[in-house]
């Protein structure tokens, strides 16, 4: 990235004199999409509130896909660093910051377990929630937890299952096939169906709680 | 529900869970296939509300500063935009709006569903951030202007280029010496057109525009229609 469009930088250098950085403080108000167009700016403070907002969602699932802390901390990394280099793709994602920076950690940490081999003892085990109260802060996130936790238990099985396995397990289709048995269409069959029907159950509160800021 | 067809992969796709050929030969076909463009927007969405049902973890604290020492040492001579002050988000999708509507471009891509409505947002953002703060060069071969912002971020604005038939379409590129990056695929038609480029564009590049099959192809096979030489500002 250095080194690109000189005289791009050298007209921002002389447009920055007598600028200010923008604080924590005025990052917290924005929503997630001006705190990623700040990202795209090079802002490094917009990128510390996006961790501060997502740091420990991504590295949950990080760690619950690659059982490791080095290789969990590796891939949300990678993910962070993602967002801060590929502005332009955001829009090629077309997706709601929340969902492009998962969708980088999950695929980042997917490739990670398939290449170590280490992972995948037995991701069908719910995580157990954390004992004691959760910070108010957390309330949204608990809210979130407890709606897609209740929509995963709706599912018919085999789809719970095929789902499961393929995003905490990092399972391919081919490799699901043959663990469960299955022909090959079977296992697609069942992913689409049940993340259709995930889809729609989450439906409109989905809108309200996962739509949007 | 069988092997053959790629469209119910979306869902596999989403989850991650496609590899090798299987992954090629899919992401070969949604680069043609704006329906499953959307299908997997849209399952991407539902698959990483998974990502709530985890165990909140508190990575060690380094990591943070990890990750920002690392985003540093990645863009050492950029500094942080002229714009620094914090625009309230109410504010910023207000002006959104309304440079939309100036623009045009909800006609453009009106649709029920809301998960494209809400992912059309995204773009006209992206193109909204880089209209109101890009330059322009003008185009030869057929009426239009690449608008690239300081990001490198850029939009090609065309007018008026006939309509590519269905097996056809028009597909960007962005030419910088001797390396040429499709950039983006697009049907034309009457009236201006806006296309998000997928490449960076960074001054010395060409931009340029060619009839290609549908579903584009990795280089250019045809001549020229349109093109922009972008110059250093």
């Amino acid at each position: 990235m250095s080194g690109r469009g000189e005289g791009g930088v050298i007209s921002l250098r002389g447009r920055r004199t007598g600028q200010s950085r923008t604080t924590a403080r005025e990052l917290a108000h924005l929503s997630d999409e001006a705190v990623v167009a700040l990202v795209e700016r090079s802002d490094e403070q917009a990128l510390a509130e996006l961790y501060r907002r997502f740091g420990r969602l991504a590295y949950g699932l990080a760690f619950r896909i690659l059982r490791d802390d080095a290789l969990a901390q590796d891939a949300v990394q990678e993910a962070f660093l993602g967002v801060w280099r590929a502005a332009g793709r955001f829009t090629a994602e077309r997706a709601k910051p929340s969902t492009w920076l998962l969708t980088l950690v999950h695929r980042r940490a997917v490739d990670l377990v398939r290449r170590e081999e280490r992972r995948r003892t037995e991701p069908l085990q719910p995580e157990t929630a954390p004992a004691g109260a959760e910070a108010a802060d957390e309330a949204e996130l608990a809210t979130q937890r407890q709606a897609i936790r209740e929509a995963l238990r709706r599912l018919p099985a085999e789809q719970r299952e095929a789902i499961e396995l393929a995003y905490y397990g990092g399972y391919t289709q081919s490799e699901l096939a043959e663990r469960l048995g299955q022909p090959l269409g079977t296992i697609k069959s069942r992913m689409f169906t049940g993340l259709a029907r995930l889809r729609q159950d989450l439906g409109e509160d989905a809108h309200a709680r996962f739509g949007p800021a | 529900m069988n092997d053959g067809s790629p469209h119910e992969l979306s869902a596999a796709y989403a989850l991650d869970a496609l590899d090798g050929d299987e992954l090629e030969a899919y992401e070969t076909h949604l680069a043609g296939c704006e329906r499953c463009r959307e299908e997997v927007a849209s399952f991407r969405e539902t698959a990483s509300t998974l990502a709530y049902d985890v165990d909140l973890r508190a990575p060690p604290e380094t990591l943070e500063h990890r990750i920002l020492a690392a985003a540093r040492a990645e863009r050492p001579n950029v500094v942080p935009l002229r714009q620094r002050v914090a625009i309230p988000a109410a504010a910023l999708s207000a002006a959104a709006a309304v440079a939309a509507i100036a623009l045009g471009i909800w006609a453009v891509h009106l649709s029920n569903s809301l998960d494209r409505q809400k992912s059309i947002r995204k773009d006209q953002k992206a193109l909204i951030d880089i209209l109101s703060d890009c330059s322009k060069t003008p185009t030869s071969g057929s009426s239009g202007a690449v608008c690239v912002a300081p990001t490198e971020k850029a939009v090609l604005i065309a007018d008026s280029l006939p309509a590519a038939s269905p097996d056809k379409t028009y597909e960007a590129w962005v030419i910088v010496g001797n390396s040429v990056q499709p950039a983006g695929l697009f049907r034309g038609g009457a009236g201006r057109k806006y296309i998000l480029l997928t490449e960076p564009v960074r001054a010395p590049a060409k931009v340029a525009v060619t009839l290609e099959k549908r579903g584009g192809v990795p280089a250019p096979t045809s001549a020229i229609l349109l093109q922009a030489q972008v110059r250093p500002s």
